[in-house]
């Protein structure tokens, strides 16, 4: 079984560039460490890493509970500002059910408007959840079908 | 300046809401900006500090930078002092820019890439402006969205075409396209059916006078004249035996027709296909583009083959028999039309039903080859991890959702097809029901009754099989949307309106500030580097730094995102893509090779090749002994993919491929990685004879093996962070010291745990 443990021994802070800042060990500085989760979509709460500048890993966290206080809401705010999948939660309309299609939902990060080009840019996670991906790349989530309301339902059917 | 502002927000619509943004903002910017004062870039912000989405502006004149917050849309400026720096970044579809002064950052405004071109520009007139700079003349002639050159009247070619327009829905009226070249021969089965129809109209109404004329009259006593029986008889038989002339030759013909308008749906679709990028291939499953050429193009050709001109005839017989109808009794003919509007109504409410379920069912059919082309091929991993169980699961449940979906439509359909029936059968009854009281009335006569079902029979009949055309034309029209997805799309890597011919390439490489992103990834940035012709250039970098996504750039399997990549002096982008290709020879990694011949391989770029030409290139690639060696020599078969070769003859015949179209331009991705270091030093002397007098950038994970480059290029995730000779660099102690250090530690460890000596210390 290949197992990893968390390693804290690193505390964090934030420069005049707003830059995240690691102090490791004997109080080395390493500037422009990036926190990432490694499972984003599938478990989000399990397991971390701080990467360095140069992406290499600085350290590994199992959960943030393992973090002290004031670098866990460093580390979570670093990761928020990060993070950029807008969760679908109604679909107002589609120019068209054949691909390139432009989409116009409302997300939680409220309402906006994408193209979407092909049908295989919607896949399906671990069910039920789908993932779309527009042209620029941006994820967006749907958490399930059977939260949407009848009208989106019925618009995403014609897609899948 | 008014101008200036809706001309940028044309080119860069905002995110949404979808029309308050720039109209919105543009009369507040007015408002902001002094007397005198003139826009020269803006960017629309459409995220917020939090990354919500909401409208704002940053806006750049020469004497400072006006922002307008998405949270409260709220101004502030900031003069362009000296010690200004805007920084750039951007990471899973959102892009920060930063306003630094030397010692802190000011602000920080956020944006989706949707505004990335128009923020790089802001950017390059921040730096200029603030630098005292004047613009750079080049800029007016290559494209300000995708850096590209601009065709006549400044329209960018490449940014024309990629506008996101989805195909139109008529599907079905485009596929006349197809079917276009064989309108003789469709007018003719048309014609055909016509008169086969008309033919089938006769005996019904021949039996009329047999009734009322014969029949009839002698219930009442007159005696049967055999001379008329004679003639309604023998005109009954010779309309059938017109009608079933008429129906071979019309069969004959459509099934011709079908069969042919199948085969150039599957080729023109199949010719577009190769024409497109690889970002297109990138994105697709074999399963699915399978599925659309072969089955759905079969579905299509049936339909405009056979049930357009059924359902044409259909319509046409029911027009007919409805105009007999009324010439001989237009009461009864009313009757009998009754049940028309329902069917027309329910035609209506099912049509949009089936197609939404065929569409589905096409693309689960398309699932299901998916599983059969990722299984087959990687059969090998499958055995050996013991999955078949799991690909089994996946390919029945692919065929569960399948079922699942084809029930659901069949449930449909089912119902529909039955009520058509009994509607029919109903209208009869009805007609039977008016018609005996109308005899009882003596406004009929018992003949123009019979006749009149007999025809109504035959209306009925139409009718059902009319309604059951609903179902075909939906399924082909659900066929030819994914056809037409196909054919409609452009390629990424779009062809020249007007390329620029060249015969025969230098080899002169210049990429100038060239950057790339796959998706909302930036894997290339700001790469410069001039390639003398006849160069050897060996690339150098860790796994995912973007060699061979800087390699795909110089074959153009992707266009460049920025920047641009020049041949001679001349953009790649203007010229046609196979005459580029076919001055550039690829060896990959992966060797690909195709069912056939070795022969036939070595010649796949130049299939004109005499025999001579192909065993020297073998000689050259150090190929010809082992294919000697061979039962079938240069005739031996190599199987799927190259299956039955080992990857360094494999490799061998790929460098072979690529000596005899003899191209100025080469490139060696990883060309020995896959091999052993035996194999490798064979290949290796295959590889000096193969870039010997050409322009070559090579890749190589073994540092060793570019000891002949001219100059090492190191990258380091997507940018050169070094470049000079192997001696310079070393001396550099920089990034391919420590490439090299890394490797030469690996070396030694492999050595001395192969020694017998490091074989005794292990044990
Ligand atoms: N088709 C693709 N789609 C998305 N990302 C890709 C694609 N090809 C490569 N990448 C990513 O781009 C980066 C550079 O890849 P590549 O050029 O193949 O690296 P190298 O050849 O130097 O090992 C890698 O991080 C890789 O994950
Ligand atoms: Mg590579």
């Amino acid at each position: 079984m290949i197992e990893t443990k968390s390693n804290v021994d690193f505390s964090l802070k934030r420069d005049l560039f707003g830059r995240l800042v690691a102090i490791v060990k004997d109080g080395v500085e390493k500037v422009g460490v990036v926190p990432v989760r490694a499972f984003p979509i599938s478990a989000p709460t399990a397991g971390f890493a701080l990467l360095d500048a140069e992406g290499h890993e600085l350290a590994w966290l199992s959960d943030l509970a393992s973090l002290p206080r004031p670098d866990r809401e460093i580390f979570e705010q670093a990761l928020s500002a990060r993070e950029f999948t807008p969760e679908i939660r109604r679909l107002l309309e589609v120019s068209s059910f054949a691909t390139p299609s432009t989409w116009t939902v409302e997300t939680d990060r409220g309402p906006t408007r994408f193209v979407l080009k092909g049908v295989e840019d919607i896949r399906s996670l671990t069910p039920p959840r789908l993932m779309v991906t527009d042209s620029h790349g941006v994820n967006y989530l749907i958490q399930s079908l059977n939260l949407l309301d009848r009208h989106s339902r019925k618009l995403l059917d014609r897609f899948l | 300046m008014m101008s200036g502002l809706s001309h940028v927000n044309a080119k860069e619509p905002p995110a949404l809401p979808p029309n308050s943004a720039p109209t919105a903002v543009a009369p507040e910017l007015t408002q902001q900006l002094a007397p005198h004062e003139v826009l020269i870039a803006s960017l629309a912000l459409d995220l917020d500090d939090d990354l919500h989405y909401a409208p704002g502006l940053l806006a750049l004149t020469a004497a400072r930078l006006l922002v307008q917050h998405p949270t409260d849309h709220s101004w502030s400026e900031y003069a362009l002092d000296s010690d200004l720096t805007l920084e750039y970044r951007d990471h899973a579809g959102v892009a920060t820019l930063e306003l630094r002064d030397a010692k802190h950052t000011l602000s920080r405004w956020h944006f989706t890439l949707e505004q990335h071109r128009a923020a790089r520009r802001l950017i390059e007139d921040f730096n200029r402006i603030r630098d005292g700079r004047v613009r750079d003349p080049s800029l007016e002639t290559t494209c300000p969205t995708c850096g590209g050159p601009l065709a006549a009247g400044d329209e960018c070619p490449a940014c024309a075409r990629a506008v996101h327009t989805p195909p139109s829905t008529w599907t079905l009226l485009r596929l006349w396209r197809f079917a276009r070249p064989y309108s003789r021969q469709l007018i003719s089965g048309f014609l055909l059916t016509l008169a086969a129809t008309a033919a089938t109209l006769v005996p019904p109404y021949m039996t009329m006078p047999l009734m009322d004329k014969v029949l009839i009259p002698f219930g009442n006593g007159v005696p049967i004249r055999f001379d008329l029986v004679g003639l309604y008889v023998g005109g009954l038989l010779g309309a059938a035996v017109l009608a079933w002339a008429l129906g071979w030759a019309r069969t004959y013909i459509l099934a011709l027709v079908s069969e042919r308008i199948g085969a150039d749906l599957r080729t023109t679709t199949f010719d577009h296909m190769l024409r497109l990028s690889l970002e297109y291939y990138g994105g697709k499953r074999t399963g699915d583009l399978m599925a659309r050429l072969g089955s759905e193009t079969d579905r299509i050709c049936v339909f405009l083959s056979l049930h357009l001109l059924d359902f044409a005839t259909d319509v046409l017989v029911i027009l007919m028999t409805a105009t007999i109808l009324f010439v001989v009794n237009p009461w009864l003919a009313l009757v009998t039309l009754l049940p028309l509007p329902i069917i027309a109504w329910m035609i209506h409410v099912v049509r949009d039903h089936l197609r939404h379920g065929f569409e589905k069912a096409n693309r689960i059919w398309s699932e299901v080859t998916n599983v059969l082309a990722d299984t087959i091929p990687g059969i090998r991993v499958v055995k050996a991890f013991a999955q078949e169980q799991r690909e089994s699961v996946r390919f029945r449940d692919a065929n569960r959702r399948n079922l699942a979906v084809n029930d659901r439509v069949n449930a449909v359909w089912s119902l529909f097809t039955p009520t058509v029936t009994l509607l029919t059968e109903v209208g009869l009854l009805v007609v039977w029901g008016f018609g005996i009281w109308q005899v009882s009335r003596h406004q009929i006569t018992v003949g123009v009754l019979t006749a009149f079902l007999a025809y109504i029979s035959r209306f009925y009949t139409r009718l059902d099989s009319m309604s059951r055309i609903v179902s075909v034309t939906q399924k082909a029209a659900a066929g030819a949307k994914r056809i037409f997805e196909v054919l409609d799309h452009v390629s990424s890597v779009p062809e020249p309106v007007d390329p620029v011919r060249i015969d025969a390439l230098k080899g002169a490489i210049e990429l100038s500030n060239v950057g790339f992103r796959y998706g909302s990834r930036a894997v290339l940035e700001g790469i410069s580097l001039d390639i003398a012709p006849g160069e050897m250039i060996g690339l150098v970098g860790h796994s995912g730094s973007g060699k061979s996504t800087l390699v795909n750039l110089t074959c153009r399997f992707y266009d460049v995102g920025e920047g641009a990549i020049k041949v001679d002096g001349i953009d790649i982008r203007a010229l046609a893509v196979a005459d580029y290709r076919r001055n550039v020879g690829l060896v990959l990694q992966e060797p690909f090779l195709f069912f056939g011949t070795i022969g036939d391989n070595i010649a796949y770029g130049k299939p004109d090749a005499g025999r001579a030409e192909i065993v020297a290139a073998a000689r050259a690639a150090h190929a010809h002994e082992f294919i000697l060696r061979l039962p079938h020599g240069y005739d031996s078969l190599v199987g799927e993919r190259g299956q039955t070769l080992s990857g360094g003859e494999r490799q061998r015949i790929s460098i072979a491929r690529a000596l005899l179209i003899d191209p100025r331009i080469l490139i060696l991705d990883e060309a020995t990685s896959a091999v052993d270091s035996e194999t490798e030093k064979e290949i290796q002397g295959a590889l000096d004879n193969l870039v010997r007098g050409r322009t070559t950038i090579a890749i190589a994970h073994r540092l060793s093996t570019l000891r002949q480059a001219n100059r090492l290029v190191v990258l380091d995730r997507g940018r050169i962070v070094e470049v000079g000779g192997h001696d310079e660099l070393m001396a550099l102690k920089g990034d391919y010291f420590r490439l090299y250090q890394t490797q030469r530690r690996q070396i030694e460890i492999d050595e001395i745990s192969w020694t017998p000596a490091g074989l005794e210390r292990e044990a």
